[in-house]
């Protein structure tokens, strides 16, 4: 049996973003689509938020950037090694009941939480369009369980490489002008996209789920750091969210919140890159 | 026959130019021999008052009485008996209006350093690996304890020595709750914290962090896994804001995550991986210990510092030692004064502060004379940073996945004075219940609870 907290399978799916199956079987049995874990790769390390992908019967799968210093730390664990600590599941549940045909965009590594989404929706009996979008071929990820997770899946690519030539936005707006009519969209990726899905949207009067991912320490209510501005009030997104009607939300404010810790990051970023090539160097 | 010396024994401090750069702890402790000096300051009262003055009831004359004869073994054994966590509060209980408010000591001169007393007991038993853990043997009942700081921790303990089989759930990846991520390392060292959670270890208390019960567990879920009983000591964590416009601009902080990421994730140390906004200037606003130990944090971390308070002097609700070693530390206090607006630049950071100058009126529900703006007073602060510690209201995590369990307006656990709650078997004390106040009032309803969880199952 594997132990506590141990990668027990591991994925490159792109040369940034990697998917790893961890063991714990109390929150694989709580955890539903739309719910986050915070995880700490090192006794050291910092509290990563990050939605989870999947759970099977024991494994927790959530899929990850390596965009800072901590998920490279994170990166350098491989199967058979433990993280340090994984608590959850965190947030409400993304809302799927009486959904009868519903649009779910995903940005990127978004899509590893598109996913999961899409499948309770489906699974719910909803009729689901899956819209994914990549900035080029090379980077799409997990598009056989996006495809066996919908009816209808739409690859987008940035340069045209692969699937529709364009953002989700466009191909989204394509459908809507062809005359499909959606219950809801649900939109998960950068904030910039949440935003002009939203912006699409609105005209349409069609309900707009987004889920937000800002800067966050406890995940349980304590810090208020990632709060956000829903309608004018402040809602905290770990316990409040992380899901919000689209349409309510400030996403500039959310934008410039994101950047709070813009410059620690690229010093910490630059320096992990250091320690690795002083590691290889010699 | 005592030592008649007016003043306490002094207890040797870093100094204010040389501390408010580190965080090592401001207070170093008595030697032994200061100890000893000290000790015999006390009367050793027949009916002594400032064991009325505790809320968990440490026999102090006895304890005090061991630390003369040098007996420090002795003073921890007694110590340790009514106080499960006596290096904690040795270091920050309001000894001032507890136990030493209450000394006969204190007529004619200063009280008996009660509170240095007993961090030295417990510092040198924490030395000298002296346990307290004297383990009754099991009773075969099962109690969860929800939540690791003071409340939970005390009650724990509690149950522990009475031969319970305790579980503890803590939330974060360290246990403590405020002892950790709140009160600040130069107040209260972590390595200490840590040494008493062990202590309970010992004791065969089994701590199990990374559990937001409410979340991966639910309390009527720990039932069904065979516990007799349910100790909510979950704590009021939820930041309160200002309500006022520009909180949600870049630099704007509640004290809880300033606070959680320079003590829980030590973002002091140069090589963490937490980042923490550096400030030039900072602004906390409130007057209580955690916008004291924000400020002197922020102080730490290079910034000039303002306390920015709405009510006087004489309201501000933080301890005075707290207040004497923020001045000392170089934090401004700007009182009578209160934020209206937090103004930003093109980029949504912090660039400055509106606030009105404030005068007392007529004293209010709290007793306490009513601040009102004074007409025509309003300036602008330039700072970039602003910690907001104006109060926590406990987190709504148990009460809304538990049914069944009686909450107030304010969202505190409503419980009787044994800290029986609406829930048959469900416990609760401390700020879960009474919403935020001190360490050693939330050890002090960890203990009643105990004491009634051990009632409850024996009766059932």
């Amino acid at each position: 049996m594997p132990e506590k907290y141990e990668i027990v399978r591991k994925k490159v799916l792109t040369p940034d973003i990697s998917s790893i199956s961890v063991y714990e079987p109390l929150i694989a049995k709580k955890a539903r689509a739309g719910q986050f874990v915070i995880l700490r790769a090192s006794p050291d390390g910092e509290r990563i938020p990050l939605t989870v992908s999947s759970v099977s019967e024991e494994l927790v799968t959530v899929v990850y950037q390596k965009v800072g210093d901590s998920t490279m730390t994170l990166d350098e664990l491989n199967e058979g090694e433990c993280l340090t600590d994984l608590v959850g599941p965190l947030g409400v549940p993304t809302p799927v009941e009486g959904v009868k045909r519903a649009a779910v965009v995903g940005g990127g590594l978004g899509c590893a939480i598109a996913l999961p989404v899409a499948k309770a929706l489906h699974d719910a009996g909803a009729k689901v369009d899956l819209i994914g979008g990549f900035r080029t071929k090379d980077l799409v990820i997990l598009e056989d369980e996006m495809r066996a997770a919908c009816d209808t899946l739409y690859i987008c690519t940035d340069d045209g490489s692969y699937g529709y030539n364009g953002f989700t936005t466009g191909k989204l707006e394509e459908l809507l002008k062809a005359g499909e009519t959606y219950d809801r969209v649900y939109a998960i990726g950068p904030l910039v996209m949440m935003k002009f899905v939203c912006r699409l949207t609105k005209p349409y009067d069609l309900p707009t789920i987004v889920s937000m991912n800002p800067i966050m320490i406890d995940g349980t209510g304590m810090c208020g750091c990632c709060r956000v501005t829903v309608d004018g009030k402040v809602k905290f997104a770990c316990v409040d969210g992380p899901d919000f009607d689209g349409h309510r939300i400030d996403f500039d404010e959310t934008i410039a919140r994101a950047s709070t810790y813009k410059e620690f990051e690229q010093r910490r970023r630059a320096e992990h890159k250091c320690r690795l090539e002083g590691m290889t160097n010699g | 026959m005592a030592d008649m010396t007016p003043n306490k024994t002094k207890m040797p401090e870093q100094a204010p130019e040389v501390r408010n750069k580190n965080f090592f702890e401001v207070a170093k402790g008595y030697t032994p021999e200061l100890a000893v000096k000290e000790s015999n300051r006390c009367l050793g009262c027949r009916n002594p008052h400032c064991v009325e003055g505790c809320p968990v009831n440490v026999p102090i004359p006895d304890f005090i009485g061991h630390i003369q004869k040098g007996d420090f073994e002795g003073a921890y054994r007694v110590l340790s008996r009514a106080n499960a966590l006596p290096a904690v509060c040795g270091r920050v209980c309001p000894q001032e209006n507890q136990c030493e408010g209450k000394c006969v000591r204190g007529i004619k001169g200063e009280s008996v350093g009660i509170g240095n007393l007993e961090r030295f007991v417990a510092d040198w038993a924490l030395e000298h690996n002296v346990a307290n853990g004297e383990k009754a043997p099991a009773n075969g009942h099962r109690v969860a304890v929800v939540g690791s700081g003071p409340a939970g921790l005390t009650c724990a303990g509690e149950l522990a020595r009475m031969g319970y089989s305790v579980t503890v759930f803590e939330a974060f990846h360290v246990a403590g709750g405020v002892l950790s991520y709140g009160i600040p390392e130069f107040r209260l060292p972590k390595s200490i914290v840590q040494k008493e959670a062990a202590n309970l270890e010992r004791m065969g208390v089994d701590i199990r962090l990374n559990m937001v019960i409410g979340k991966v567990l639910s309390v009527d879920e720990l039932f069904e896994m065979g516990y007799e009983a349910v100790f909510i000591g979950s704590g009021a964590g939820l930041p309160q804001f200002m309500g006022i416009p520009g909180e949600s601009l870049v630099g704007v902080f509640s004290a809880n995550e300033y606070l959680t990421r320079i003590n829980l994730m030590k973002a002091y140390k140069p090589d963490s991986p937490t980042p923490v906004f550096v400030s030039q200037k900072a602004a906390v606003l409130g007057g209580g210990n955690v916008a004291m130990d924000a400020a002197r944090c922020a102080r730490r971390m290079g910034a000039d510092v303002h306390i920015v308070y709405r009510r006087g002097e004489a309201e501000l609700p933080a301890r005075a030692e707290e207040v004497h070693h923020a001045r000392e530390e170089g934090i401004q206090f700007d009182l009578l004064c209160n934020p209206t607006e937090i103004l930003g630049d093109e980029k949504g950071r912090v660039r400055a502060m509106r606030c009105v100058r404030m005068e007392l009126g007529e004293p209010d529900a709290s007793g306490r004379r009513r601040p009102v703006p004074i007409e025509g007073s309003e300036f602008e602060m330039e700072v970039d940073t602003v910690i907001v510690a104006i109060g926590t209201s406990p987190n709504p995590l148990i009460r809304s996945s538990t049914p069944g369990l009686e909450t107030n307006k304010r969202g505190c656990i409503v419980t009787s004075e044994t800290g029986a709650t609406s829930r048959e078997g469900v416990f609760c004390g401390g700020d879960a219940a009474t919403g935020a106040a001190t360490v050693i009032l939330a050890m002090g309803a960890g203990k009643t609870a105990a004491k009634s969880i051990d009632e409850y199952i024996r009766n059932k």
